[in-house]
């Protein structure tokens, strides 16, 4: 098919195209996601940049793509941001601060809602990422916004993920300083020029027991003057090789596969539950919902 | 579920007042849509190749500068050099009667002036993503 | 004369008696009809605490009641059109035809171009130039902008923000050729990128090398041109960008906070540029909430200079403000209409106790505003200067149990968001985590949802509607002007000397790169004719570019 042809040679108008059908998960989507180059997917490399809203993200992101192109890498941004539970509507505007990279054909940028789903959201980002990667980006980045739970369902997608805060988004820390390093490989503070910053690299600090893993882990950057970014590229560089030498890599590759699966299934089936919902049912849900996974066995064994 | 449809909002040109633009996609958003906003000072040739990678079903342009007459034009042209001259475009802002149907001769979908009702813009724009959702795949 | 009251009686002996002997007021006695005099100062029998604390007499802190003790009987505000389009030539005739129609003051409009600091021939510019002003690319533009317009005579308001300084340089060397010098010059600069990057979008570098250039004007004008304002610190466009009036105090305030605290930092004397501040704000429909704004803007900054920045001279707390009506509140619908929103809004300002003022014209919602309509809202002010009677005694609103209650809760409002900008950091931080921003994006959506659910009435617009064909004559830039300003360009640039030019930009970008001040290298690329583009460009190869 030809899309799938103008895709892998870096087609902006099939890459966007491809991304849409399987977003709107038209029978197309098949196709597309079965045809795409697996080795191109095997090799790139995979960074999501997640954080609370206002700490800078989108800059670090720009400044990381703009630290990329100097190494003549192509880049893909998958961008996500967050559907409105009213109007199942959305602004997307992470775009904005990347727009220095609008006419730079080797920069594949993408904006996603999302769209209120339970999971399906992991599935349509995934499929995004891996056909970004067959068009040859050899890095693709997932930004979102926010730390909570879909934020970091997606986050798992990413073969590893970069945390960002900034001075003045304490709270946000401190609610989730617990879990903080299970989640984030690379803690990043950026405004790292502003009152507060040292403060926040104590706290955040105190989080480490090991003082060299919290040196290689917890960097600081100025992202709106490009202080700091270099050093965070160098150890998404250094962190990936590791990661693939002890197979930390595949292990995500294969968790996020898993995920990713789970997803597509329950959004496949999610018409067909629906289907089956007697209205105005007089048992306890619960009990329709057995009842209703009972038939979904029968009928895959007839 | 309802066909979700994804535009992009831009403003070509120089003109920082982005009050109108910045309403049109919250609108846009309440009504349903997915609206990509790229800001202020945007090139047409910017617009056009992000509109191709998101892949919208519509762009909305806004102009408040006066330079609708040349700037429109531009991103319909550069929307055609990227592959993309199926994209519809709408245009909006304080443009003076007598431009409006110069600019619907050079491609423009619909225009909207200062008092259009926004449930008229989003029916434009719902109709406009319509009819390119029926022609795509 | 006595008062009633010992601490009216001290006003009246100290502020007023030095300003009468300084400046007479414009008539002998003012009355209503007959012998029915208008008193100067009305004040309430009762002088308490509460009141000397919070609203006080004109000229005297907090400044409630007006920064100067006479007021418009003094002298009547400056009125000033906000005028300029297509080239330096048509704007010159049209700034001579306000002079002769009794305009007191100049006040240019730049096209965008200019304003973003790209030459008319720059591939940015398609479209825009000579749209909204006009376009200077170099000194001989300005030149002729000016010419036979005795700048030692007139004061000059630019609305230029992010090359303010370039354009600075440009009027003072034209000075310079008519034999003024810059000690003589009045006028003010924009010069307030802050609210650029929240509400109006022309900036061209990021937020430090900006306020550097600010605060290099302020040092140099402090020597060279003490009559100069050197900046105007605008709540016009962030209220046009929709916010409510509590938060056109408060973001406006803000930024002049932060434009003192970086002075201060540079080393500057507070009580030498304080003076040369002048505010601009946005006068819009709400008549009561709008007077009652610009009385607690006063009393706010007033408070600030003092204990915030432990200011003594009187003269630094005041705050002295230019006035524009709504632009967003004029209509494409029934466009007399807007001469009589227009006459409301200028009545607010002047209620409010505005230094200078521009009424907008009815067709402006449809584009240039043509002669007639110049004129026309030019006349409004006067018609309320002369006609109205409001001019004749000083801040007539005062004591109004409304208003003062207004008053104190616009302040109060203002002052809840000031602890939160200083919470969050300061404005800078503000500007970049999008917090202003998006405060004032949700009022806007708010209003506009207001009007669109037919909760708020717009008269002609979603009430009282008639069928109309749209066909004002609203005034057109010629497409021409484009080619005409390209083709100067390239004379200018093939007339000069080339050497000077190169030598001028070499040494310019040598300078950027360190700490000097910036202004004397722009003044000598201006003067061998470098472009503003060319200037810019400089600029922000040192500077880098804020993108957003």
């Amino acid at each position: 098919m030809e899309l799938l042809q103008q895709l892998h040679r870096g087609d902006s108008r099939s890459i966007g195209r491809a991304i849409s059908l399987v977003e709107d998960q038209d029978p197309a989507a098949a196709r597309i996601l079965a045809g795409l180059d697996q080795t191109r997917i095997e090799q790139s490399l995979v960074v999501g940049i997640t954080g609370p809203p206002g700490v800078g993200k989108s800059t670090l992101t720009a400044g990381l793509i703009r630290h990329l192109r100097d190494q003549n890498q192509r880049v893909g941004i998958v961008a996500i941001d967050p559907s409105s539970p009213v109007s199942g509507g959305a602004i997307l505007g992470d775009r904005i601060r990347m727009m220095a990279h609008a006419l730079d054909r080797e920069v594949v940028v993408r904006s996603m809602a999302t769209r209120g789903r339970l999971g399906g959201l992991c599935a349509s980002a995934g499929a995004a990422v891996r056909i970004m990667a067959a068009s040859g980006c050899q890095t693709v980045i997932i930004e979102t916004v926010g730390v909570g739970q879909t934020e970091m369902d997606i986050i798992r997608l990413a073969d590893m993920t970069v945390m960002v805060l900034a001075p003045g988004f304490g709270d946000d820390v401190q609610a989730m300083k617990a879990g903080i390093l299970e989640v984030a490989d690379l803690l990043v503070i950026n405004k790292a020029d502003q009152p507060g910053a040292d403060k926040l690299a104590l706290d955040l600090g105190a989080v480490f027991t090991d003082t060299a893993d919290r040196d290689l882990r917890l960097l600081r950057t100025v992202a709106s003057e490009d202080r700091g970014l270099d050093m965070v590229l160098d150890r998404i560089m250094l962190m990936a090789k590791q990661f693939r030498q002890d197979n930390t890599l595949q292990k995500r590759r294969q968790h996020s596969f898993a995920l990713e699966t789970m997803d597509w299934a329950m959004e496949m089936l999610r018409p067909k539950i629906s289907g089956l919902i007697a209205p105005g049912g007089k048992t306890d849900p619960r009990l329709a919902a057995q009842e209703i996974v009972k038939k979904l066995g029968q009928e895959s064994s007839q | 579920m309802a066909q979700q449809y994804r535009v992009l909002i831009g403003k070509p040109g120089l003109d920082g007042h982005d009050r109108g633009a910045k309403f049109i996609a919250r609108a846009l958003r309440d009504a349903g849509f997915e609206v990509v906003y790229t800001g202020i000072r945007r090139t047409a040739e910017e617009i056009a190749a992000s509109a191709v990678q998101e892949d919208v079903a519509a762009v909305g342009l806004s102009s408040m500068s006066g330079g609708h007459v040349r700037l429109f034009p531009a991103v319909i042209e550069a929307l055609r050099n990227a592959g993309a001259g199926d994209i519809p475009v709408l245009g909006g802002g304080i443009i003076p009667d007598e431009d409006i149907e110069p600019l619907k001769q050079a491609g423009i979908e619909a225009i909207f002036t200062p008092g259009t009702p926004i449930e008229t813009i989003i029916e434009a724009f719902r109709s406009a993503c319509r009819k390119h959702h029926s022609h795509r795949s | 004369m006595t008062a009633k009251n010992p601490a009216h009686q001290e006003w009246i002996d100290n502020e007023l008696a030095e300003s009468l002997a300084r400046f007479p007021e414009r008539k002998d006695r003012f009355t209503r009809h007959g012998e029915q005099v208008v008193p100067r100062l009305a004040v309430p029998d009762e002088i308490n605490d509460r009141y000397l604390e919070d609203i006080g007499f004109p000229g005297r802190y907090p400044f409630t009641r007006g920064v100067q003790p006479t007021m418009y009987r003094g002298r009547l505000w400056t009125m000033r059109q906000y005028a300029g389009f297509s080239t330096a030539a048509e704007s010159n005739q049209r700034y001579r035809y306000l002079l002769d129609q009794g305009q007191t003051g100049l006040s240019v409009a730049f096209d965008l171009p200019t304003q973003i600091g790209y030459d008319s021939d720059d591939p940015m510019s398609l479209g825009e130039v000579g749209k909204v002003g006009v376009a200077i690319d170099t000194l001989a533009d300005m030149e002729i902008l000016f010419d036979q317009i005795p700048l030692d005579k007139i004061s000059t308001s630019m609305t230029i923000n992010s090359p303010a300084m370039i354009l600075l340089a440009m009027y003072i060397a034209v000075a310079e050729r008519q034999g003024v010098s810059s000690g003589k010059l009045r006028g003010t600069i924009q010069n307030d990128i802050l609210k650029e990057y929240v509400a109006r979008g022309t900036y061209i570098f990021p937020p430090r090398p900006s306020l550097r250039l600010i605060t290099d004007i302020f040092r140099w004008c402090a020597e060279h041109a003490p009559q100069f304002n050197t900046i105007s610190i605008s709540g016009y466009h962030i209220r046009e960008a929709g916010s409510t009036a509590a938060q056109e105090v408060a973001f406006t305030l803000a930024n002049g906070i932060t434009y003192v605290q970086t002075a201060l930092d540079a080393g500057l004397e507070l009580e030498v540029f304080a003076k040369r501040l002048a505010f601009f704000f946005n006068a819009s429909s709400n008549l009561l909430e709008e007077a009652a704004k610009f009385r607690a803007a006063r009393r706010l900054w007033a408070r600030i200079m003092k204990n915030r920045f432990n200011a003594a001279d009187p003269a630094s707390m005041m705050l002295r403000f230019h006035t524009q009506t709504a632009g967003n509140t004029l209509t494409a619908q029934q466009t007399d209409n807007n001469i009589v929103r227009v006459t409301i809004q200028a009545l607010a300002a002047v209620l409010g106790g505005t230094q200078s003022l521009h009424t907008n014209s009815r067709d402006e919602a449809l584009g240039l505003p043509t002669e007639d309509s110049v004129r026309t809202a030019l006349r409004t002010q006067q018609i309320i200067a002369h006609e109205s009677g409001v001019a004749d005694t000083v801040d007539p609103l005062a004591g109004s149990y409304y208003i003062e209650q207004l008053t104190d809760g616009i302040e109060h409002e203002a002052v809840a968001l000031l602890n939160r900008i200083d919470d969050a950091g300061g404005v800078v931080a503000c500007i970049e985590s999008g917090f202003i921003q998006s405060l004032i994006e949700d009022a806007s959506y708010r209003y506009q949802q207001e009007i669109e659910q037919g909760k708020r009435i717009i008269v002609g617009v979603n009430e009282f509607r008639v069928a109309e064909e749209k066909s004002v004559p609203a005034m057109r830039v010629d497409a021409r002007v484009e080619e005409q300003q390209i083709r100067r360009l390239a004379e200018v640039k093939s007339g000069r000397n080339r050497h000077d030019a190169a030598n001028a930009l070499q040494e310019l970008e040598r300078t950027a790169g360190s700490d000097s001040s910036l202004m004397e290298p722009v003044m000598a690329a201006v003067r061998s004719y470098c472009s503003l583009g060319e200037i810019c460009n400089v600029l922000r190869k040192v500077f880098g570019e804020y993108r957003r």
